[in-house]
């Protein structure tokens, strides 16, 4: 059997998955696009149910890549039961998507989900009112803590055996009776759904399916436009607008009937919003929340990061002075050492607080806040607010970063973005930065490199621009309610990313740790250093940095922990002076993105703008590091 | 959408925040209407003016219960009436 989840943006979806799926989900592509879903397989009363979450979609009309893989699923592929999450607190607006839902005629349940914020907002739903008007399974569910969940998927297993199918509300005069002439004139038992979801898709005028519609039923071309034109004429408006309003009609009608609005602490976002989104205090406040972050990442990461290292130095010079230190085989176990205690002691200080912290700003709903007051600064970088959830999530990791460029319609703004982000330091980067500038020249140094890097982005901004000016009609996105993040998702977040860092970097990164004392041990590195060298002469770098920057392009750590391997030492502030730290930091934030990001690049927008984000990446690294340079020899 | 002329055309930039107006049409683009409406931005829906960023930012707009950022170019896109 196979279950299908469908809901709009922000209405708790995606939870309820992660509340049955745990850490096993799969997440996959839909062929041809970059929309990805997410799979799991779950138990419901002895049957093992495949479980899909689909994409979050306003309505069915198809207009974006979401919306239109989330319609063909549903018609083209073999799904036992949709289950349809709402937004308790958004009751009109998420019954729009139920009811075109329930025109498909496939078996569906509906939970109304957020039923805590529902109640905290004086909000009263009748459940079993509104499953007598429409006909389909009603359940109250607070995803965020698990209640409701298992009886949501009973009910859904139910739908599944009995297969009740939903009765579709019916439309005003005119249009009900173009929708039924056209349903008339469809063939019985050609479509996997039902023939009025097809009508109405035809009078909405959606191309892929008139498409379909022509080989199985001829060419209703000319009998659509006959009702397309009369209902326009008869209402100064098309079909598809008709259409929405009715169903918005309907939701009006439904919501009306089933809850009540008593009295609620509304206000408390108001006067949250008054300050957070104050013209002033609102940006004193964006500075001081996400100073104090940064400042807690600092302070948990070094905190942690001295001692470690410490112990894993101490380890390793113990085998080293045991095994003797020319021989491979301690230069190898002192080499694995130094990777699993890059791991331990570099990356995962930073990488924990910080996924944990950003996770935290995201689902109390103060990520979208920042796009509000931050949409006028980078409309002058030529870009919207909403870019700057990918500049955000970029400090945690480029990859998610760019996978989120999706949600900006346009190509060019894609690209952009996209360009811009890698050049964001990410954690790994985050790593270099505050192993080797902040633990060495202090935090000041470390805030520098953050706001020198912000510089060059914003140049490098103003220069792209004047090639592709802007041309997107600008931001348009839904400010979501304040909600108290459960430690369970913000956890569950956090570790999903950092299980990737722990399965598949670190690894690569004990890997190349050993790779790297081979090629020490029979005397490679010289023959890699040359690569570099061009780069690494004209900014005053010791050539032997050049293997770790190789390195650097497999993951961002690995070009700070390759360079213990390369200089023989983890106390960098013998090999290397201060202005050497900082220029290499500097090159190693904005050169060459990691494999990882180069392929996810590649999936997202294509070959050839792959290589021109890597090509313009080593174009402004080489001189934001001569900049640097320079910088530092005046003052 | 109707995108042609309206007698008393006003767009959402026109609008003083805390005020409540009525939707009565878009101009520009199929791709954006189809997102607005999405988002309630139906005529004759009620709309009200929330607050606006400061250096020329984004609206922060109530609409159908729910809060809706649009960026100055889409407001300028949304013609209302009073009411």
């Amino acid at each position: 059997m196979r279950f299908a989840l469908v809901g709009q943006p922000n209405c708790g979806k995606s939870t309820l998955f992660n509340q049955v799926a745990g850490y096993k989900a799969e997440t996959g592509n839909f062929s041809g696009t970059t929309v990805s879903y997410k799979e799991t397989k779950v138990r419901v009363l002895g049957d093992i149910i495949e479980l899909v979450d689909l994409p979050g979609t306003y309505t069915l009309l198809g207009t974006n890549p979401a919306e239109r893989v989330v319609l063909d699923y549903l018609i083209d592929k073999k799904v036992d039961v949709i289950i349809n999450v709402i937004d308790a607190t958004h009751l009109v607006q998420g019954l729009l998507l139920s009811l075109e839902l329930m025109e498909l005629g496939r078996p569906m349940v509906l939970a109304v989900n957020m039923m805590d914020e529902a109640v905290r907002q004086g909000l009263t739903i009748d459940g079993e009112k509104l499953q007598e008007l429409i006909g389909i399974p009603i359940l109250p569910l607070i995803a965020s803590r698990g209640q409701g969940v298992r009886e949501v998927f009973r009910s859904a297993w139910n739908a599944a055996k009995e297969k009740p199918l939903p009765t579709p509300q019916k439309f005003n005069g005119d249009i009900e009776a173009a929708v039924q002439d056209v349903k008339g004139r469809l063939k019985k038992g050609v479509y996997p759904v039902s023939r009025r979801a097809i009508a109405i898709k035809l009078l909405e005028g959606d191309p892929a399916i008139s498409e379909k519609a022509k080989k199985k039923d001829g060419d209703l071309a000319g009998i659509l436009h006959g009702h397309m034109d009369r209902l326009c004429h008869n209402s100064t408006q098309q079909a598809v607008w008709l259409i929405a309003s009715e169903r918005q009609k309907i939701a009006r009608a439904l919501a009306k009937k089933v809850s009540r609005q008593g009295q609620g602490r509304l206000s408390l976002r108001d006067k949250l919003d008054d300050v957070l989104l104050h013209p002033v205090f609102g940006y004193l406040f964006l500075v001081l929340i996400m100073g104090l972050f940064f400042y807690m990442v600092y302070g948990i990461g070094n905190w942690l990061e001295g001692p470690l290292l410490g112990f894993f130095d101490n380890l390793a010079a113990d085998i080293l002075i045991r095994l003797g230190s020319e021989g491979l085989g301690a230069q190898l176990v002192a080499a694995t050492i130094q990777g699993i205690a890059g791991g331990i002691a570099i990356v995962l200080p930073y990488l924990v607080p910080f996924l944990i912290g950003l996770g935290f700003l995201e689902d109390i709903g103060y990520l979208t806040r920042i796009a509000f007051l931050m949409d006028a600064l980078m409309h002058r970088l030529g870009l919207h607010g909403k870019a700057i959830v990918p500049f955000i999530l970029g400090y945690g990791c480029s990859v998610p970063a760019i996978m989120s460029t999706r949600i900006m319609e346009d190509k060019r703004d894609r690209f952009l973005s996209a360009a811009l982000v890698t050049m964001i330091p990410c954690a790994a980067r985050l790593a270099v930065i505050f192993g080797l500038v902040s633990f060495y020249l202090g935090p000041w140094a470390a805030l520098g490199i953050y706001f020198f890097n912000l510089f060059i982005i914003g140049i490098t901004a103003r220069i792209l621009t004047r090639f592709m000016p802007e041309d997107s009609p600008g931001l348009i996105l839904e400010m979501p309610v304040y909600r108290l993040p459960t430690l369970r998702t913000v956890t569950a977040k956090a570790w999903f990313r950092i299980r990737e860092f722990v399965f598949e970097a670190w690894p690569l990164l004990i890997i190349g740790s050993i790779v790297l004392a081979l090629l020490n041990f029979y005397a490679v590195t010289p023959f890699l250093d040359q690569i570099f060298r061009p780069i690494t002469w004209i900014l005053g770098l010791p050539s032997k940095v050049g293997t770790p920057l190789i390195f650097g392009i497999f993951r961002k750590e690995l070009s700070l922990v390759m360079l213990a391997q390369a200089l023989g030492t983890t106390n960098y502030a013998a090999v290397l002076t201060a202005e050497q730290m900082v220029i290499y930091t500097v090159f190693v934030v904005f050169y060459i993105p990691c494999i990882s990001t180069i392929t996810v690049i590649k999936n997202e927008l294509g070959a050839a703008k792959m290589w021109a984000i890597t090509g313009l990446s080593i174009l402004v690294a080489t001189l934001a590091s001569l900049a640097a340079r320079l910088f530092i020899l005046v003052i | 959408m109707p995108a042609g002329i309206y007698w008393r055309h006003m767009n959402l930039l026109n609008v003083k925040n805390g005020r409540w107006v009525r939707v009565r049409g878009f101009r520009g683009g199929y791709g954006i209407q189809q997102r607005l409406t999405q988002l309630g931005f139906l005529p004759g829906n009620k709309i009200r003016i929330i607050r606006k960023a400061p250096f020329r930012g984004p609206l922060l707009l109530e609409v159908d219960g729910r809060e809706i950022v649009l960026g100055r170019g889409v407001a300028a896109h949304v013609i209302v009436e009073k009411i």
